[in-house]
């Protein structure tokens, strides 16, 4: 042995290997012309906003909403073109543990804090934003958006408005970013077109159009118990009062949520609703995509995430039977009042919004999905149990890189199963398609194909249950069970 | 009984998990002076790039190991006394063992270039070369790579994605000519070159230039060219990390002999693994695999016969592999490249130069098949050599071993259609 390697001892665990420090490099730089330009839109447009904000001119405007995020949307999709062109297509992941926006260092955190704060003005105190009490006009930020909110529906901006500006906006600039990071992959390109269009047209023009006509308000692409309220009482009276269209928002409503969700689910999984259709998706995987590393692949994460969102699937089922009997029989008069203000408090605006939006540079994009959408919990336990979808790897090809678990934005641990060959099968896989996307040994696939064989090397989901309820422990491993040259002669000839 | 495996990586790591299930109640530790934990050798890369951080390249929880009671030793060992049964540790007391695993990978090749000890020149195997590789980026903006295999091209890579400027040398007249032909040899020449990595083939290093402080400032190729550089990385290929065997009596040739069984000259010690060479049974070469997935088979094969339930020689069976060359994906399977006796090949390749599928086969069928920047299934295409399918029913049946992620361009009416008036045309020399 020489005495260089004996010499070696160093703390990996404790140290690691952060950035590396390189000199500034001598080519010019790195912005071009074109992005800089881009980028000084954007930074005119924030301009304008502020000082719209501040109550200066033009704030009202046509002039003033395109000068502010006009610019803004169109500087922040341009950047994202330009900083693609150029470039070769493939996977650029190069520095994404580095920054500190993205690997929840000073920005990260910085982004969370404003995040969470803006969720937190936007629900409990919307005043700050300028929204309208007392039939008075807008003011401050949510004036800005008025002129876009009296052509689409024929009233006054609200707060709610102006977030379903900024949300839209968010997914469409971002939605460019995926368009340009995957230009190399149909999947995540017809996926991101997906999602943008479900927001634009099912999740904000439509419902703004129903407010123009003075119709109950409804998202197109929400279902129970997501939309928790569509399907309760109220809901449902409203729209029974609101003539043919309101029948029909009804029955669309039901749909939706008793039909559509399990065929679907059984034909595509989960991902047909939660990363092709879903608003809270969309944005998940537009937005949020950028920090979908920071999703924990704890063994207590997923622990965490089995109690929690099946949790809220039963208080959400609960809460419903409640209001629907009380509704029937009126024993508890208005007290499921507070019980349904509670569930929209702590778990649609607390929950969903400032947790799960604001912590994205915290804990990953898909905080609400993974740990509390009882929607979610309704697709996944049907994925598990009855849906011809899953994820498949490719023989002996696993390197155990980690790039898929790494880049997992539901924290799911796929180098475990990939490295033993085994079918991926879990409840809460969005099919985002990513992990496939990063590996570097074409090792996983997204498919379709008769439940039957779904479950080729891997538990049953009896089984596993059980297992899991038994011991913590983790599965044994068999890197090579399943391997085509290892696989028993029973299997090869099935 | 108490087992001692020398080396976690993955064959090392292989081996102790299928032996543990094969012996729930022995013993089991894993020496290893380069890592607390096993992590994955290829993911080394990803750290310096910035895709992952160091933590993510473990395959394993931490607490995995003490529920498997894996024990583990982070020592280097000095020594191995096949007569006392005990390892000599670096800095630490001796330990025991009934049998013992030898499986300490490879090493970086170097073959005596002028200057190849100088401070800044290194080879990327370790989690040492990584660290050094840290150091060295920082006075670096400009580097040379020697030799142009797998880890040639990650390391090109890596320092590129710094904004380190790259000069990578190759020997061969294309990129790892030596093993793939040449349509997908000269697909990545140009891949390397579109990423703006310099690449000179038919080049060899020289010598290294010294600043006059221990440290490189130069290359000098075999041409008489000099090349400005901060760091030289070395990445000629492996051969087997036999280092710690130097004192023992265990036999050697270029790597840990072994035969059949994996049972080197010695009572009661395996090796497997890169640094594992089989003793050959006739005229044949004795082999020295060095790839990721022989490592698993010959860590669990070493397993058997370690639990005393080893069955036949070992066999890795039809050989595949895999690689990453910047943006293109690159899998194969069987014999490509060989030369064997009678082979021909069918080669079709995408006008944009990003996606390639070569056939090889000879009148007993296909033999071997490459894929460049498309997915295939390991499993259709390991059945297609096993049963040696004729190459007429290979093209048929292109779309079986169809891997692409769902809503991609099918190739296969182009591939088909190419191949087919291919095998329509008499080859020279055939008639």
């Amino acid at each position: 042995m020489d005495a260089q390697t004996l010499d070696y001892d160093f703390d990996e665990e404790g140290i690691g290997f952060g950035e590396p420090l390189t000199p500034e490099v001598d080519a010019p730089a790195g912005l071009s012309l074109g992005e800089r330009g881009a980028l000084t839109l954007v930074g005119l447009g924030a301009l304008s906003l502020i000082v719209q904000w501040a109550g200066g001119p033009l704030a009202g405007t046509w002039v003033g909403f395109a000068s502010s995020f006009g610019l803004m949307f169109v500087g922040g999709a341009l950047t994202f073109w330009l900083a693609s062109t150029g470039t070769s297509a493939g996977i650029r992941n190069d520095g994404t543990r580095f920054r500190s926006l993205f690997a929840r260092g000073t920005a990260g955190w910085i982004a969370g804090i404003l995040m969470t704060g803006f969720y937190v003005l936007l629900y409990w105190y919307p005043e700050t934003l300028g929204h309208p009490t007392n039939g008075a006009e807008p003011t401050g930020l949510v004036r800005v958006v008025d002129p876009l909110a009296r052509l689409m529906t024929n009233s006054p901006a609200s707060q709610w408005f102006l977030y379903g500006v900024l949300y839209t906006g968010a997914i469409a600039v971002f939605g460019v970013r995926m368009l340009m990071k995957y230009r190399h992959n149909r999947y995540q390109q017809i996926r991101t077109l997906s999602v943008t269009f479900f927001q634009a047209v099912f999740a904000w023009f439509l419902p703004n159009l129903l407010l123009y006509f003075q119709k109950p308000y409804m998202e197109f692409n929400g279902v129970w118990p997501l939309k928790y309220d569509y399907l309760w009482p109220d809901k449902i009276g409203q729209l029974q009062e609101a003539g043919g269209l309101g029948i029909f928002l009804l029955f669309w409503a039901v749909v939706v949520a008793l039909i559509a969700t399990p065929v679907l689910t059984y034909l595509y999984g989960k991902r047909w609703y939660c990363s092709w259709v879903c608003g809270c998706g969309g944005l998940a995987e537009t937005l949020g995509d950028p920090f979908r590393q920071l999703s924990s692949k704890s063994t207590g994460a997923w622990q965490l995430e089995r109690v929690l969102i099946h949790a809220v699937l039963a208080l959400v089922l609960l809460i419903t039977a409640v209001v629907w009997s009380n509704h029937h029989f009126g024993y508890l008069g208005s007290w499921t009042e507070p019980l349904k203000q509670g569930y929209g408090f702590y778990i649609g605006a607390v929950f969903s919004g400032v947790v799960g939006v604001g912590f994205y540079p915290l804990l990953g994009n898909r905080v609400w999905c993974r740990f509390g959408c009882p929607q979610a919990a309704i697709l996944g336990l049907i994925q598990r149990l009855f849906s011809r979808f899953r994820i498949t790897t490719n023989g002996g090809q696993c390197i155990s890189c980690g790039n898929c678990s790494t880049y997992c934005e539901m924290g799911i641990d796929v180098r475990a199963y990939a490295q033993r060959n085994e079918n991926i099968v879990r409840s809460s896989c969005v099919g985002c398609g990513v992990c496939a996307a990063v590996c570097p040994r074409g090792v996983l696939r997204l498919e379709n194909g008769p439940p039957g064989d779904r479950y080729e090397n891997a538990d049953k989901p009896l089984v596993a249950l059980v297992q899991s309820l038994q011991s913590t422990e983790i599965h044994g491993y068999e890197p090579w069970k399943g391997c085509p040259s290892d696989s028993d002669p029973v299997r090869q000839s099935s | 009984m108490h087992v001692v495996i020398l080396g976690n990586g993955v064959a090392g790591v292989s081996a102790a998990l299928k032996l543990r299930e094969l012996q729930p109640a022995w013993e089991i530790t894993i020496v290893s002076g380069e890592s607390k934990y096993h992590y994955s050798r290829p993911a080394l890369m990803y750290i310096f790039m910035g895709h992952m951080r160091y933590q993510e390249t473990k395959p394993f929880a931490d607490s995995f190991w003490a529920q498997q009671r894996l024990e583990l030793v982070r020592a280097w060992v000095t020594r191995i006394d096949t007569s006392e049964k005990k390892l000599e540790l670096h800095g630490q007391a001796p330990l025991g063992y009934d049998q013992l695993l030898i499986a300490t990978g490879s090493k970086s090749n170097k073959f005596g270039w002028p200057g190849q000890d100088l401070d800044g020149v290194q080879g990327l195997w370790s989690l040492q070369d990584l660290k050094l590789l840290y150091a060295n980026a920082e006075r670096a903006r400009k580097a040379v790579i020697v030799g142009g295999g797998l880890i040639g091209i990650e390391l090109a890579e890596m320092l590129h994605s710094r904004g380190i400027h790259v000069t990578f040398l190759v020997m061969e007249s294309s990129y790892w000519n030596n093993i793939l032909p040449d349509g997908e040899s000269g697909m990545i020449n140009r891949e390397i070159r579109a990423h703006g990595i310099e690449l000179r083939l038919e080049t060899q290093l020289d010598h290294v230039v010294d600043d006059g402080t221990g440290r490189c400032r130069a290359v000098v190729t075999n041409h008489g060219d000099e090349i400005d550089c901060q760091i030289v990385g070395l990445t000629a290929g492996v051969s087997p990390n036999i280092a710690v065997l130097e004192g023992s009596d265990i036999e050697a040739g270029r790597g840990v002999l072994v035969d059949g069984n994996l049972r080197t000259s010695a009572p009661d010690v395996f090796a497997a693994g890169d640094c594992a060479e089989i003793r050959a049974k006739g005229d044949e070469r004795n082999t020295i695999q060095q790839v990721w997935y022989t490592g698993k088979m010959q860590g669990e094969f070493a397993a058997r016969g370690l639990a005393g339930k080893a069955t036949g020689d070992y066999d890795s069976g039809i050989y595949f592999n895999s690689a990453k060359f910047l943006d293109l994906e690159y899998h194969t399977y069987g014999l490509v490249g060989r030369h064997i006796a009678g082979e021909e090949n069918l080669y079709w390749e995408h006008p944009n130069g990003k996606h390639a599928v070569r056939i090889v086969y000879t009148d007993e069928g296909v033999i071997g098949l490459n894929t460049m920047g498309l997915r295939w299934r390991h499993e259709v295409c390991e059945r297609w050599l096993r049963d040696r399918i004729s190459v007429d029913e290979a093209v048929r049946r292109l779309e079986e071993p169809y891997f692409e992620p769902e809503l991609y361009f099918r190739h296969e009416p182009f591939i088909r259609r190419a191949f087919s008036e291919a095998l329509q045309q008499p080859t020279e020399g055939a008639l």
